[in-house]
């Protein structure tokens, strides 16, 4: 019998005045009993519109008829034949924009909890498996993976369960992309992540990190000289971008990026880590994306007082929609329809050492409305006349978004690239470069973790209808 | 896992070591730097390459002990391995076509103007060098300096080693006296390069100072390391670590590197007394 309840089962949260002076994880997933309840909410229609809206077309209604079952293994395995990082992208997908908006049941009530039955599907999975996969025997065709974020890790898995021999060069001293350096513990645990990568090293997959491919070796020496016959590049979109204000360089200013990479990767929200950060009073977080909540809600574990400062209004945030709710249930000011124009700093005109000097003490800001929809449909965001104000803050962050990181383009011989720097790739990642395969937000800009894992998949059957090709 | 092959200290607050790293000697160049970790807890800390060798496979830092991650790196011996290294980052100096040069050096900074000097000397460039400590007992490279360059000027503050002065003072004489350098190459403290930069422009003297900001990833990727020059924002990493003095905002560097001091001195602070417990 369906459960006709038109509420979704609420998801177990660590209490919001807690959690926000810890790094714990904020949700905590479905009991057994809970996620029947929820697959049961899934009429399994016909038509299945809600696999139309996963960009890598997992077999929704199929699993979810398992977790009804109480079959969580087998849910695991049917997700597993479209998703590499289910335990991931159960936690950090836009559901709310995906398959969840196409559910039948959100025409009158809540959609099902797609997202929170995933997770509890691929929780399942990892806390019952005991034991790695056994290493897969290699044919000794070796591809070479550049970047560890999901579109790495997906391609890399697809590939040694083909029977590839995969090595993937990380720059940074760990492996994950933004899964380690980006989103925060308390969204997405640390070690689900490396359970991932783990799993691939038993398969055989080798990873050297603190290899920056443009730096340390170039693709073409790899292919060249070491023997790899196709490349995948999954290097993400790290650039950071700055508003180009006066004092955006004073003390206190940070990119998201680094803000998150000394907090999440460095672990510098531990009293016992040697990477130091501002332990700052008042933050504003420029910007309205997951990387802004993500900041704004690390600020907060710090002991801030925090500001969201975004220039369009709360229905244009393009955040998840549950960040944006946690975030002020964690006590997050949203300022809208408000933009930065200047940071301003302490100068003691009596002492030059003095070592407060060259401190952020305000941003000043202005007032928008909202005008007529520009190029991209959304209504543009316009100054309001004389409506300058300052807010005091020690702390300023800018999430404004990212783009793709030029070392391996300006390294990689006719690579063709976009004005932007996205890297010119078709939709199974083939690139103006024999043997080059691209995908993720190297290719895309910053777009989402299953887009990149859908990516990586792509490249990765390219990759291995290439090389069967070539071989011939 | 990158192994220490070689330790030598220089002088009582600056080491040497040669580390195993096959990939960042086949790639390095006189001007980048590497980012390395001692242990898996490490903070990320970025030093000049000192010297490198491909075929051994081998690079050379040579660091100066200023604060935790230093100090735990100078306590690890011959035979302990550092658990990353990776470079080699930024780019090399542009030594190309250059006939006269001065390179200015101070403290520790004179270990990242080595390598400098020797690439423009063995291409055939005279190479005038000025060399800056405090006292007789910093002093470092300086029988490498001196097979490195046509002149060698060394100064000290306190006048215990060398003539006693600033580096500026030697390097406004040479100009004075006639020297004609196509370019100023300087490494050093921020004061110290500001003052040098200032000199020069007077002179009209091309001028490149190489930057040591606060770092962590040196891919780009998360702008800690920028700074102001020419009035147009830079990240030190992968624009620089050169730049052309005369352009370089230096008080508002000067400011940055301070960011995070107080913590670092105590960081510093617990170190030392972690290594003196050992000890005990
Ligand atoms: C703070 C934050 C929060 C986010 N939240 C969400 C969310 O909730 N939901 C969602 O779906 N998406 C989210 N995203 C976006 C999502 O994380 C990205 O779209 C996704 O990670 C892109 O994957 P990728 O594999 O293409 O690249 P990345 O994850 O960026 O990985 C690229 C990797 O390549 C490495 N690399 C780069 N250059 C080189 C080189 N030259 N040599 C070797 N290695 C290199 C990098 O170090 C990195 O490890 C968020 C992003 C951020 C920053
Ligand atoms: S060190 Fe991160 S951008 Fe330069």
């Amino acid at each position: 019998m369906p459960n006709m309840s038109m509420k979704k089962n609420p998801m177990p949260t660590q209490d919001p005045v807690v959690r926000s002076a810890n790094f714990d994880e904020v949700a905590l997933g479905y009991t057994p009993e809970m996620a029947i309840d929820e697959a049961k909410r899934c009429l399994n229609c016909k038509h299945k519109p809600c696999i139309s809206g996963c960009p890598v077309k997992v077999h929704i209604p199929d699993f979810i008829a398992r977790v009804a079952e109480g079959d969580f293994e087998g849910a695991y395995q049917i997700i597993a034949l479209s998703s590499s990082l289910p335990a991931v992208c159960g936690r950090v997908c836009p559901q709310e924009r995906q398959c969840e908006s196409k559910c039948v049941r959100g025409v009158k009530g809540d959609s099902v909890a797609i997202g929170r039955l995933e997770r509890f599907v691929a929780d399942y999975h990892n806390a019952n498996t005991t034991k790695w996969p056994d290493k897969i025997e290699n044919n000794g065709h070796k591809v070479a993976v550049i970047g560890s974020g999901p579109a790495g890790l997906a391609c890399a898995s697809d590939l040694v369960k083909k029977g590839y021999d995969v090595t993937i060069f990380e720059a940074l001293h760990l492996a994950g992309g933004v899964l380690v350096y980006g989103i925060p513990e308390f969204r997405l645990p640390k070690s689900i992540v490396q359970m991932e990568i783990e799993g691939l090293k038993a398969l055989g997959v080798k990873i050297e990190t603190n290899t920056v491919v443009g730096k340390t070796v170039s693709v073409d020496e790899l292919m060249d000289d070491e023997g790899f016959e196709a490349v995948f590049i999954g290097t993400g979109a790290g650039l950071p971008k700055f508003m180009n204000i006066k004092g955006e360089n004073l003390k206190g200013v940070y990119s998201a990026n680094e803000f998150l990479t000394r907090i999440n990767l460095m672990k510098a929200y531990r009293n016992d880590s040697e990477t130091p950060i501002q332990r700052a009073k008042r933050v504003a977080v420029v910007g309205g994306g997951n990387v802004a909540m993500d900041a704004a809600r690390c600020a907060r574990r710090l002991g801030a007082e925090v500001y969201i400062v975004y220039r369009r209004g709360m229905d244009e945030l393009p955040a998840r929609k549950e960040e944006i709710e946690h975030a002020e249930e964690e006590g997050i000011v949203f300022k809208t329809l408000t933009n930065p124009i200047e940071i301003l700093g302490y100068h003691n005109p009596d002492n030059k050492r003095d070592p407060l000097n060259g401190t952020v003490t305000a941003m000043k800001c202005v007032e928008m409305e909202l005008g007529e929809p520009d190029a991209s449909g959304r209504r543009k965001p316009v100054e309001k006349p004389n409506s300058e104000f300052t807010l005091d803050v020690d702390c300023v962050i800018m999430a404004l978004g990212t783009s793709p990181n030029p070392l391996i383009k300006s390294t990689t011989p006719s690579l063709e690239t976009q004005a932007w720097g996205g890297i010119v790739a078709d939709e199974r990642g083939q690139t103006s470069r024999e043997g080059v395969f691209a995908g993720g937000d190297a290719v895309t800009g910053s777009a989402t973790v299953i887009l990149a894992m859908g990516a990586g998949k792509a490249s990765a059957s390219a990759i291995d209808e290439y090389i069967k090709s070539k071989n011939q | 896992m990158y192994k220490i092959l070689e330790k030598t200290p220089l002088n009582p607050t600056v080491t040497k070591m040669v580390i195993c790293a096959p990939r960042v000697a086949k790639k390095a160049q006189a001007g980048q730097f590497i980012i390395l970790r001692t242990d898996s807890e490490g903070e990320r800390i970025p030093l000049t390459i000192a010297d490198y060798d491909a075929e051994k496979g081998t690079v050379t830092i040579i660091f100066q002990i200023v604060g935790a991650t230093t100090e735990k790196l100078n306590h690890m011996c011959e035979g302990d391995c550092l658990s990353d290294f990776v470079g080699p980052l930024g780019r090399a100096t542009h030594t190309e076509g250059l006939k006269k040069v001065a390179v200015v050096g101070g403290g520790v900074g004179c270990a990242i103007a080595y390598p400098v000097a020797k690439k423009l000397h063995e291409m055939g460039a005279e190479v005038h060098v000025i060399a800056g400590f405090r006292n007789r007992e910093l002093v470092i490279l300086e029988d490498e300096f001196r097979r490195a360059s046509s002149k060698l000027v060394l100064m000290t503050d306190d006048g215990s080693a060398g003539k006693k002065g600033l580096v500026t003072e030697a390097l406004k004489e040479l100009i004075e006296s006639g020297e004609e350098y196509e370019q100023v190459i300087t490494i050093g403290p921020l004061p110290m390069m500001k003052f040098v930069a200032l000199l020069t422009k007077e002179y009209g003297i091309k001028t490149i100072a190489s930057m040591n900001p606060i770092m962590i990833d040196g891919t780009g990727m998360c702008g800690g390391c920028r700074l102001s020059v020419g009035g147009k924002t830079v990240f030190a990493c992968v624009d620089g670590p050169e730049f052309d003095a005369h352009q370089i905002d230096f008080d508002e560097a000067i400011e940055r590197s301070s960011m995070y001091a107080p913590f670092e001195r105590k960081a510093h602070e617990d170190a030392c007394n972690l290594f003196k417990k050992e000890v005990e």
